[in-house]
């Protein structure tokens, strides 16, 4: 069950978005997370929502990854969701009994910030996990964050963390549900009772896998220093960043996209949240 | 091994070697005591012993992981235990002694099989051209050329293990640690990881120390060292370290089956002659006494 998590993981492949430079990428999703919160006309969260329909074509990740994204942020979504058509105050009243109101306005912004979740949290992770490797990731933000170092930021040295914890998700959710399986299997009950009582189940999972992620991290450790590792002093690479058309191109891409939701916002009729 | 007299065909040779363990102001333990081995370059050498038996803790000293606490450590003639080594040096000599560990998970730093690769180049300041080129033969050295752009964590143990091993070819080492580097794997994933290994030693010149607990893996090389409580305890052939049944036993170590069997055979009276270690040359030596009672 756990293995469907999806969140945090790398699908090689050769789509367009895949060959852009992962600089590019970061500079996207920058963009992306600004057009996402930007729009405001229910037109311009149709034209998102295109958008990021258009994004998953492209990347060729399949529909059925993207969902398995999604799933664990549901009580998330569902949560915003309830929240935003009870508590939204508008004009067209559509339910009233005692002092619970539900208004037209609500359900239509409970729905706008669904899609705004949906886009925000498929289009970040197409861009940066699901089609970036976590070592090109890596460079990436080396390179872009590299005038930081001038100041004492140790810039490598996170981005390499960065990318071994990206490495060891799927390896420390193979371990979690390992552990579990064998707490199951000695009667541990993670489904019922209390909060307090489930929360308590938790313990005999959370400390063999903090014991062996430390194990692990000795090891790993061990084995980069025998691969000579020794920071980023004196490392080359083996795939080297470039800049190419395609960049500028999806740049601009995005700039325009930008400027589109802006003038939809202003001049649009209808529904502006 | 008596038949060394070229000096320099020496790779590994360690003189005196002791190493303790800091344990916290408690007593230390010796983990290894006054270890002396030479190991000839292109040699494929099984180092056997019980767990804590101080085997691993060997390999560490000898490219630097652990730094000795007295007796000289020399790697192709230089002394490693110099304080005059620079860091450089010491990464160079990383470089030469290249190890593969257990867990294959717990050594693979990237998500992509090329990009793990590349990671000891990359290192090392390889230029990118030069890189491309050694991942791609180091990959189709071991076999795993196909899935260059896999997700190691999709692949087999066996085949993780593949992807380890030509992680640290790619650094082109003269020799390899392979620290128990079956012991998580599946049956077939064994073979794998071995016939690799055999073929790096026989084609490539690789000097191979393969540390292991499993006796038929033992077998395979052309020198076993055995470890016991930190000590040299038994040095030879593979044939004359397994004729000493009784003397393995004490160490807590088992023999190969095959062994075991005309081993218990020889003690009820039959005579076979010592030595005679895979499963094939068991079955032939018994079928040939058969023939000959009959």
């Amino acid at each position: 069950m756990l293995k469907d998590i999806t969140l945090g993981q790398f699908f090689p492949g050769e789509s367009y978005i895949h060959r852009l430079d992962p600089r590019t990428k970061i500079i996207l999703t920058v963009f992306y997370i600004i057009i996402t919160f930007s729009a405001k006309s229910i037109f311009s969260f149709a034209a998102l929502f295109l958008s990021v329909v258009m994004i998953i074509g492209i990347s060729k990740i399949s529909f059925k990854t993207i969902i398995r994204g999604i799933r664990p942020v549901l009580y998330i979504m569902i949560f915003t969701m309830i929240l935003n058509i009870f508590l939204t105050n508008g004009e067209d009243l559509l339910f009233h009994w005692k002092f619970i109101k539900i208004y037209k306005e609500g359900i239509i912004t409970a729905l706008l910030v669904l899609v705004r979740i949906i886009v925000l949290i498929t289009g970040t992770s197409v861009f940066i996990t699901y089609t970036t490797s976590p070592i090109q990731l890596t460079d990436g933000i080396e390179r872009l964050f590299s005038p930081l170092k001038r100041i004492g930021v140790p810039v490598h040295d996170l981005a390499m963390m960065m990318s071994l914890a990206l490495r060891f998700i799927p390896t420390l959710i193979e371990e979690t549900d390992r552990i579990m399986n064998a707490q199951k299997a000695r009667g541990a009950d993670f489904s019922t009772g209390s909060l307090a009582s489930r929360v308590r189940a938790l313990i005999p999972i959370i400390i063999p896998l903090f014991v062996s992620a430390y194990r692990r991290a000795e090891e790993l450790a061990v084995a980069m220093e025998c691969r000579c590792y020794r920071g980023g002093e004196g490392r080359t690479r083996m795939k080297i960043l470039t800049y190419g058309l395609n960049d500028f191109f999806a740049i601009f891409i995005f700039l325009l996209f930008l400027a589109a939701i802006i003038l939809i916002n202003i001049y649009a009729p209808g529904f502006k949240l | 091994m008596s038949n060394i007299s070229n000096i320099s065909n020496i790779f590994i040779k360690t003189e005196n070697l002791c190493f303790s363990y800091d344990n916290d102001g408690e007593e230390k333990v010796p983990a290894i005591k006054n270890a002396s081995i030479e190991i000839e370059a292109g040699s494929y050498v099984a180092v056997l012993g019980h767990n804590g038996s101080g085997k691993s803790t060997l390999a560490k000293l000898l490219n630097m992981i652990l730094l000795p606490t007295s007796g000289k450590i020399y790697i192709n003639g230089r002394d490693i235990t110099d304080p005059e080594m620079s860091e450089d040096d010491m990464f160079e000599v990383r470089r030469q002694i290249g190890m593969v560990f257990q867990n294959p998970d717990n050594q693979l730093v990237a998500t992509v099989v090329e990009e793990d690769v590349a990671f000891g180049p990359e290192n090392l300041g390889v230029p990118p051209e030069v890189i491309r080129e050694r991942v791609a033969e180091a990959l189709e050295t071991v076999g795993m050329t196909a899935y260059a752009r896999h997700a190691p964590h999709r692949l087999s143990g066996g085949q993780k293990q593949r992807v380890a091993i030509a992680g640290i070819i790619a650094m082109r080492p003269e020799c390899i640690i392979f620290d128990e580097s079956t012991a998580m794997l599946d049956p077939v994933g064994r073979k794998e990881v071995l016939q690799t290994i055999g073929r790096l030693n026989r084609e490539a010149g690789i000097t191979v120390l393969n540390i292991t607990h499993y006796m038929d893996e033992a077998v395979l090389a052309d020198r076993v060292i055995v470890i016991n409580d930190g000590e040299i305890y038994m040095d030879g052939t593979p044939v004359e370290v397994f004729s000493q049944v009784d003397k393995l036993r004490e160490a807590g170590l088992e023999v190969p089956q095959s062994t075991e069997l005309l081993f218990r055979l020889n003690a009820l009276g039959y005579e076979f002659a010592p030595g005679i270690l895979t499963t094939d040359d068991c079955v032939a030596a018994i079928l040939a006494k058969l023939s000959r009672t009959e």
